[in-house]
């Protein structure tokens, strides 16, 4: 099958002294695919993000999206962060619309005659991430868990065939988190499209993805990728099964022989005290 | 007696005891109404001359109302400017702050000589005055938008004037309004001024020419229009706050 995100030697630095953010990177991932990608903090998860979403140009290397060179803003991207940012003038229901008044086609004819069609579409989401009844809210009348859920549905509202979500779940508490997993996996199994998750969490990534990459310390380079093959649909029980820790484990291994590597470099022989 | 000690009659009580002293001190000392007029005597002064007060009051409220109404407008435009590019705000920031820590009554005589005296070089230095904290509010306000949300807006397509109006602007209108109280206080302060320097109009002026003829009750009748002029105009700008950023505020759903 054709990858629909394919990344070849991608190298991005920020500065022009030429310290890499990431380097060496090649990947690609198949359409509708669940990639999780983790990888100790500063590794240049993040840097990825802008890359598939065209709003960095790699400095070496190239980058497709849906088989072309990504040159710019893509417009087929949805995304949301750990931080919902959802507008604090606007309700639930405002906010989820906002990219339908900012993205072509909906643009055009959203001020017009469609309003009324997109709020009933929108008011959909809401409901299949359980918030129907708090559309009118204001974010800050919505808990943490709820404003993440809301930040999802407006990343989802144009329908994009790529989402990408940078460590979304990140500062909700353990039981929050995991019903969010649920619902990610639930949006995600009614209608197909590609994901890219950032994450920290390994067990959200072994449950939620296809496939897992690891990647290194700054600069970020691919050390892993980690076939998931639970079978599906997965229920929150499978996080207890044997295969499941197991997963997890190798993950946590590989990452843990990063940054003993990494310290070894640092610290050179000190002497125990 | 609980209204006594409840917030909302706070301000209206440490006024009043505080005008008893002023009386008391006044009356125990016998203070002569030329060095310190007692508040019965500036009361009297208020009645006194009345159709003076008003023709001067409405002079100087006019003068600043258009004064600060410029230094909204330029303001808004140049915070709008200095906030969205990280290039002017760089460029224009230290020249803001310099510019701002001149007295600005150091410009009245500028003014006068290129205006002459009256009624323009006070609208001005209203301008001048008012015109600062509008600037660095809004600016601040567009230059702390989360950068996530302009890269959710980016990667939909969306220009930097989209992203101005869906989130900048909106997003810094408690900046601005917050600003504008504080403006609208200096705006009274910079035409009141100018107004005492140069002019044959307005309370400064009339302030200067009660001083000069020894009425010094008709003096402090003065401040108290002023001050009461500025406070209805905070008051105003306060209202409109609660009304149109009444989201920043989080009371009362």
């Amino acid at each position: 099958m054709k990858p629909f995100v394919r990344f070849e030697d991608v190298a991005l630095s920020y500065r022009d002294d030429g310290e890499f953010a990431i380097e060496d990177v090649t990947l690609s991932i198949a359409p509708n695919e669940f990639v999780a990608v983790v990888g100790p903090s500063g590794c240049g998860k993040s840097t990825m993000m802008k890359l598939c979403s065209g709003l960095r140009k790699p400095t070496r290397g190239r980058v497709e999206v849906a088989g072309g060179a990504v040159a710019g803003p893509l417009k087929i991207v949805g995304m949301a962060f750990q931080n919902p940012t959802l507008l604090p003038w606007r309700t639930t229901l405002d906010n989820v619309l906002l990219p339908l008044e900012v993205v072509e086609p909906y643009r055009r004819t959203f001020a017009a005659k469609k309003r009324g069609e997109y709020s009933d579409r929108a008011m959909a989401l809401l409901k299949t991430v359980g918030l129907a009844e708090h559309a009118d809210k204001f974010p800050w009348q919505l808990s943490g868990g709820m404003q993440q859920r809301a930040s999802i549905c407006r990343a989802l509202i144009h329908e994009p065939q790529l989402l990408m979500l940078d460590e979304p779940f990140a500062a909700l508490d353990a039981f929050t988190r995991e019903e969010l997993w649920c619902v990610l996996r639930d949006l995600w199994a009614a209608k197909p499209f590609t994901v890219i998750l950032v994450t920290h969490d390994l067990r959200e990534a072994v449950f939620l993805a296809d496939t897992v990459f690891v990647m290194s310390a700054r600069p970020g380079r691919i050390l892993a990728r980690k076939p998931i093959e639970l079978a599906r649909p997965r229920d929150l029980e499978v996080t207890y099964s044997d295969g499941f820790i197991k997963l997890v484990h190798d993950l946590r291994e590989r990452i843990g022989t990063v940054r003993k590597a990494h310290g070894s470099v640092r610290k050179p022989a000190e002497p125990a005290r | 007696m609980s209204w006594l000690k409840s917030t909302r009659a706070a301000p209206w009580l440490m006024t009043a005891g505080l005008l008893v002293l002023w009386q008391a001190v006044c009356s125990a000392f016998s203070i002569d109404e030329f060095i310190f007029p007692s508040p019965i005597q500036v009361w009297h002064a208020l009645i006194e001359y009345a159709g003076p007060i008003r023709q001067h009051s409405l002079q100087t409220l006019l003068t600043t109302v258009a004064g600060f109404g410029i230094g909204v407008v330029f303001g808004l435009a140049l915070g709008v400017a200095v906030g969205s590019s990280p290039w002017l705000y760089s460029a224009t920031y230290p020249l803001l702050v310099a510019f701002n820590s001149i007295p600005k009554v150091a410009f009245v005589p500028i003014l006068i000589v290129w205006f002459g005296i009256g009624t323009i070089p006070a609208i001005l230095t209203a301008f001048l005055i008012s015109f600062f904290p509008i600037v660095v509010n809004v600016a601040t306000g567009l230059a702390t938008l989360e950068p996530e949300l302009e890269d959710v807006l980016r990667a939909l397509g969306a220009s930097r004037l989209d992203i101005l109006k869906k989130v900048g602007l909106p997003r810094s209108m408690p900046f601005f309004f917050a600003s504008l109280k504080v403006s609208i206080t200096l705006a009274f302060v910079g035409s009141v001024i100018s107004e005492t320097v140069a002019s044959n109009l307005g309370i400064g002026y009339l302030m200067m020419s009660a001083s000069s003829s020894n009425r010094m009750a008709l003096v402090f009748a003065g401040l108290v229009v002023v001050s009461i002029l500025a406070m209805l105009m905070y008051v105003v700008f306060a209202w409109l706050e609660m009304r149109i950023t009444g989201w920043a505020h989080r009371r009362g759903h």
